[in-house]
């Protein structure tokens, strides 16, 4: 065999060796994750662990409900904030706006997305956290310092504006002009042809891109921390502390670990985030990638 | 056709609304910029960025931030030069080695795509365990790791979509001149030189903003970063820990390194750009 050709088989055999180690790194993880959360989950069930409300380690009740509510009401504030902006700039740029405005707008799309989570975090400190207290919660009639759920739904929805205005961008660009074309030479509005027609053959996009936001907003740690107060309860309100589960691995993890079970649950909630969010990736990258190959 | 003015009606305001919500999404760009100038601006000193914190980081009110910037500036370039070595092989691996369209291609392509998702804080939980059970403390080089993790997939991802978009012309008539697989791959690798750096920015952007990644296995320190096996300061969790200080001199170095934070990933963002649009020139 010539030299070129040992070279080349070498260098197949070096790059594959990298895959399969960076392959291995995620199995690793995940059995890990699991290995680890495996005493919490001998010692109680998965459906009282998962359903239980009282977190008090230094009791031995490990209730995971009050930090699944807090990240389920902080995505949620966040979504409805973050959706229907999305998805009406995002149709705004594809179908009214001229090429030059896109090309500006665009990168600073991209440019939030760059901006790291602390910063988020900061501003939401400097500012959300106060107007809250001092302007929102009096007019609604309620006492707050301000370090509520909602301040950590305000600070994730513009976490979340680039990734679902990248994709929903991208994906009304798919939509073939005939059918926009037809729909207006029947005498529809521009605005009726988007409501009926782009937007229901852009729908399953626009759900995966929801999705992939969703999944950045469970996942997102530092920036919710900051201002979410951290009171490990079940929020009842907008104006309630919460304490999302992202922030419960931070803010804990290293300390107390002589307390039994303790490092076990907050490895459970590691995997618990780790499952949740590759899973919700999953569906979203599926939907994409078959749009993208229709296309 | 007599509510056809009820309809047009509709039309505008539906235009407002999109209108409205493009400016609140741009605009909260330029707000949260804003603030953290406004803030961070009267702290930024000559002695802020050329001194270590003096007195213990959440309680001296004299000293700067240099650690923290040494800090980020080692942990992001060493990740990123790792993560680039080990995730350009396995792009071209991928494109390149693998057969395409295969089962292991997609599903590979799929698995970094959902990679690239993973919260920073699963990768810091993972690796501090490790650490534990290993007997290694918080240092430089655990961040380093951590990040580099973390920071794979951005590069495995970007250079994917580099190297979809050169045309499949190019791969027929290197094969046909009788090239080697790997003679190929570095035509390819010529061709998409100026994305590669794009890659390299977006992944150290990535690897100098992390928080949740570091905060379990970098740990914190007020010395200047000598070794890889002591723990590391970094800038983003200098904000982290100093903004929640009582002290109004420690909060000033929060937002004099939430501000040189925001440099750096401006001096990122515009240096991609103007490497985007040299890659679109670069074109046959």
């Amino acid at each position: 065999m010539n030299w070129r050709l040992i070279k080349d088989k070498l260098i197949q055999r070096s790059f594959g060796v990298l895959l399969a180690i960076s392959l291995i790194v995620i199995v690793v993880i995940l059995v890990g994750l699991g290995f680890k959360s495996l005493p919490l989950l001998r010692a109680e069930s998965l459906g009282t662990i998962l359903t239980e409300s009282v977190w008090s380690p230094l009791n031995g009740s490990f209730g995971f409900l009050p930090f699944i509510m807090g990240t389920i009401w902080v995505t949620f504030i966040s979504l409805i904030i973050a959706a229907p902006l999305c998805i009406l700039a995002s149709v705004y740029l594809v179908e009214y706006a001229s090429e030059a405005l896109r090309r500006m707008v665009l990168p600073l799309v991209n440019m939030l997305a760059a901006i790291p989570p602390v910063l988020y975090g900061v501003w939401g400190v400097l500012f959300v956290v106060p107007f809250l207290s001092d302007y929102i919660a009096p007019i609604v009639g309620a006492q707050t310092t301000g370090y509520t759920v909602f301040a950590g739904g305000i600070v994730l929805a513009v976490m979340i504006f680039p990734i679902m205005v990248s994709i929903m961008v991208e994906v009304l660009q798919t939509i073939p002009y005939e059918l926009k074309a037809a729909s207006l030479s029947l005498g529809a509005t521009k605005w009726e042809t988007i409501v009926k027609v782009i937007l229901v053959k852009a729908k399953p996009g626009l759900i995966a891109a929801v999705v992939l936001g969703i999944s950045r907003a469970f996942g997102e740690t530092i920036a919710v921390l900051m201002v979410c107060g951290n009171i490990p309860q079940i929020p009842k309100s907008f104006f309630d502390a919460g304490y999302p589960l992202p922030a419960l691995i931070a803010n804990n993890f290293g300390e107390m670990m002589s307390i039994p079970l303790y490092d076990s649950a907050l490895m459970f909630a590691a995997l618990l985030l780790f499952v949740l969010i590759f899973g919700f990736n999953l569906i979203s990258r599926l939907i994409l990638n078959r749009l993208e190959g229709k296309s | 056709m007599t509510n056809i003015k009820k309809r047009l009606l509709k039309e505008k305001i539906a235009k407002t609304a999109m209108q409205l919500s493009g400016i609140t999404i741009t605009g909260s760009l330029f707000f949260i910029v804003g603030t953290i100038l406004y803030k961070g601006l009267p702290y930024l000193s000559w002695e802020m960025i050329s001194q270590a914190p003096k007195g213990g980081f959440y309680i001296g009110k004299e000293g700067g931030i240099l650690n923290a910037i040494l800090g980020s500036l080692y942990l992001a370039t060493f990740s990123t030069a790792l993560a680039t070595m080990i995730g350009i092989p396995i792009s071209i691996f991928l494109n390149v080695y693998v057969k395409s369209g295969s089962f292991l291609e997609r599903s590979c392509k799929l698995l970094f795509d959902v990679l690239f998702g993973i919260p920073s804080i699963v990768y810091g939980a993972i690796a501090f365990s490790i650490m534990v059970w290993m007997g290694i403390r918080a240092s430089l080089l655990g961040g380093i790791i951590t990040i580099t993790l973390l920071t794979i997939p951005i590069v495995v991802r970007t250079i994917d979509e580099l190297l979809k978009t050169i045309p499949v012309d190019l791969k027929h008539v290197t094969f046909s001149l009788g090239s080697t697989r790997w003679e190929l791959a570095k035509v390819l690798l010529k061709y998409i030189k100026p994305g590669i750096f794009t890659a390299i920015l977006l992944a150290f952007g990535r690897a100098i903003g992390d928080v949740a990644g570091v905060l379990l296995t970098t740990g914190f320190s007020d010395n200047l970063p000598k070794y890889i096996d002591e723990p590391a300061a970094t800038l983003p969790l200098a904000i982290f820990f100093q903004l929640s200080s009582p002290i109004p001199e420690v909060q000033g170095r929060a937002y004099a390194s939430a501000l040189v934070l925001t440099f750096i990933i401006l001096i990122i963002v515009i240096c991609t750009h103007l490497l985007a649009s040299r890659q679109q020139k670069h074109k046959i």
